[in-house]
């Protein structure tokens, strides 16, 4: 027996699919970084605390539509809160201060989540909620005319995608169109000629914050359809670190790229690698690799500003 | 007052370059360390194991980040990593050359060399990379670390369960403590192992901060542009940042397991420790070694100091999970507060206590 290419292009395809799972993390993450240049660590917090309070609020019997309209309203309160009390105050400092203040902000998300509803491991069915059959795999013909060829992908996974692909659409029209769009691009330029002309910085901070929140709750929605919601949704962030620096940070097309590079690259590595390097889990630091790699030949990811560097 | 800066009067280039130049200072350290050598093996096995000696390590371990991020301005999240390196290759030392050859402090400072070599390794891609960019390669070192040693349990002497505990004949230096008639791995005698290394350590972070290569570091990390333009090493100045601290993190990560828990075990240098460290770091502000220690002391003894007054408080009424999540929310929101009210940290605002003091009480 040969090389198994079916194999091949249904880890390919599964590793793009899961690719699309790490770029919905990280598009919150660039969001933030675009327009205030701050590295936000709370991310998977976040992505927690949207979706505990979703799945607490349907075990009470909440319709999910309400459900899903209030977590919502939770997370722009939330994120508009931010903006007020932690990036507020410390405007201006230095980028690292604030990283660790949105580290802080992470420790006060994770006992707060947890103590408002509690650390159980959820289940989140969001087929039930949607009346879809999303976890069945379904063949997807590659090409018809050969009969071998036939891919198992889950639906769910095709479904993830077209959110993904729809909240892209969004954004995209959200940046390009609209007048809020338009000054949160002045101001991922340069804030102070974008205070200058009479852009409203916190405002537009404010509305970044709550629309990552949002985010936050999609992607989480999301990511508990697979992993559950737990503890472990925090973990979701270091998954979508390297994706973030493989796209360059200021990019939501290099989040999109870069999630589908580290998806399928991890993949590869662990299939065609591990049993090489004798052992389980080469998925855990390849990711890294993949991401160092590219950095090395492009310093600033694939989509990011090139620095230009004065003295 | 006791504590007088007068009367300090400089003849000679020497003692400008003094790095206590107070007598009073001189002589005040000079005292609290040899109190605390001598007072603190006297202690209960609990202060010993559960507060100095952990902190002791932990505290190295930030002064090594210090070294890197605080001073050459290199963002690392690979600390647990680079204290495994440490404490794995210190366990191997001792368990593969014989006994004549290796004791436990060459093996500790060995091991520092291992890990500072393959921190240099890791580092070399900040020669391209940099800022936010750079946490891609010590986080690659973080978890291609603690794979490579989950995977070859070679290095944990084919020990299945990722812990090995350490035997007691790895305390033995050559028969001193027979000599002596102490039992040298007990934790008195642990402590002051790693209480000298640390305050060797210490001592040499603080001149280091104050020499040529310091000043290097710091002319890299504030722009490193500039600083090849000025003919400094670039490549060779953040090189030996990275051996140096990860020489630091490596014997921290000795002295974690060799003198606090007693085995070496995987589980302790996940990537969470890293993020603690860089707490450390953080509060107790960057750049500063004596902030490195205290940032160490606040993050360590927060959570326990909190439980145990929600404890005495509350008398057990709340389940431990949610003093936990209350220790976070509140451990959370301090942080934010500490760094929105004084960002540079508690070096920073024993800074300005100091500055506060010596104009009392006249304000200006």
């Amino acid at each position: 027996m040969g090389f198994d290419w079916v194999y091949l292009i249904e880890v390919l395809v599964g590793g793009l699919m899961s690719g699309v799972m790490y770029s919905l993390v990280a598009i919150g993450f660039v969001l933030i970084y675009k327009s205030s240049g701050i590295f936000n660590f709370a991310q998977g917090t976040m992505l927690l605390f949207a979706s505990l309070t979703l799945v607490k609020m349907t075990e009470n019997n909440v319709d999910f539509w309400t459900a899903l309209a209030v977590a919502m309203g939770i997370m722009v309160v939330f994120g508009i809160l931010t903006e007020r009390f932690v990036i507020r105050p410390l405007a201006n400092q230095d980028l690292l201060a604030l990283f660790m203040a949105t580290v802080g902000l992470a420790t006060f998300q994770e006992g707060f989540s947890q103590f408002m509803w509690d650390s159980d491991i959820h289940g989140l069915q969001l087929s039930k909620f949607l009346n879809l059959s999303l976890l069945e795999p379904v063949p997807i013909f590659v090409a018809d005319h050969i009969a071998w060829l036939d891919i198992l992908l889950p639906k769910f996974d095709i479904f993830a995608s077209i959110v993904a692909g729809t909240m892209i659409v969004v954004l995209a029209f959200f940046f390009q169109k609209t007048r809020t769009g338009l000054s949160l691009r002045a101001v991922s330029d340069d804030h102070m000629a974008a205070m200058a002309v009479g852009i409203p910085l916190q405002k537009v901070w404010a509305i970044v914050w709550a629309v990552t929140g949002v985010i936050a709750l999609v992607a989480g929605l999301l990511w508990a359809e697979r992993i559950s919601v737990s503890f472990t949704l925090i973990e979701a962030v270091m998954k979508a670190l390297p994706v973030i620096l493989i796209g360059g940070l200021t990019s939501i097309p290099g989040a999109i790229v870069g999630g589908l590079v580290i998806g399928v690259g991890e993949k590869l590595g662990e299939i065609y690698l591990a049993e090489h390097l004798g052992g389980q889990g080469v998925e855990l630091w390849f990711a890294y690799f993949i991401a160092l790699m590219f950095l090395v030949f492009r310093p600033a990811g694939m989509f990011g500003e090139k620095n230009i560097e004065r003295v | 007052m006791i504590y007088r800066e007068t009367g300090r009067f400089i003849t000679n280039y020497l003692s400008d370059r003094q790095i206590f130049p107070l007598r009073f200072d001189k002589f005040a350290i000079s005292v609290i360390l040899l109190g605390m050598l001598l007072w603190f093996p006297t202690l209960s096995e609990y202060w010993l194991s559960a507060h100095i000696i952990p902190i002791l390590a932990v505290g190295l371990a930030t002064l090594g980040l210090n070294i890197l991020t605080g001073l050459t301005g290199q963002l690392s999240l690979g600390t647990a990593g680079f204290m495994c390196v440490g404490a794995f290759a210190t366990y191997n030392l001792m368990l593969r050359m014989p006994d004549w050859i290796m004791s436990l402090p060459f093996a500790i400072i060995i091991s520092g060399v291992f890990a500072g070599i393959l921190g240099v390794i890791f580092g070399l891609p900040s020669i391209r990379i940099k800022g936010f960019y750079l946490l891609v390669s010590t986080l690659a070192a973080q978890y291609f670390v603690w794979w490579f040693f989950n995977t070859y349990t070679y290095f944990l002497n084919y020990t299945p369960s990722g812990v090995v505990a350490i035997p007691p004949r790895f305390y033995d230096y050559f028969g001193l403590g027979e000599l002596l008639g102490v039992n040298m791995a007990d934790y008195p005698a642990r402590f002051v192992l790693a209480f000298i290394i640390c305050v060797a350590m210490t001592y040499f972070a603080k001149n280091l901060l104050r020499s040529n290569t310091g000043r290097n570091f710091m002319s890299v990390r504030d722009r490193d542009i500039a600083a090849g333009v000025i003919g400094i090493p670039v490549v060779k100045t953040k090189m030996l940042a990275f051996f140096i601290s990860c020489f630091y993190c490596g014997v921290a990560g000795a002295l974690y397991c060799f003198c606090y828990i007693g085995n070496v075990d995987l589980m302790i240098f996940e990537v969470d420790r890293s993020f603690t460290i860089l707490f450390m770091l953080i509060i107790g502000g960057l750049g500063s070694i004596s902030g490195s220690w205290l940032g160490a002391i606040f993050v360590y003894e927060f959570p326990i100091v909190f439980t145990a007054a929600g404890d005495y408080l509350f008398g057990g009424a709340f389940d431990t999970a949610i003093v936990e999540n209350v220790s976070n929310m509140i451990y959370g929101i301090f942080i934010i507060a500490l760094l929105i009210r004084e960002p540079g940290g508690f070096a920073a605002l024993w800074a300005n206590t100091k500055q506060k003091l010596r104009m009392w009480p006249y304000p200006h």
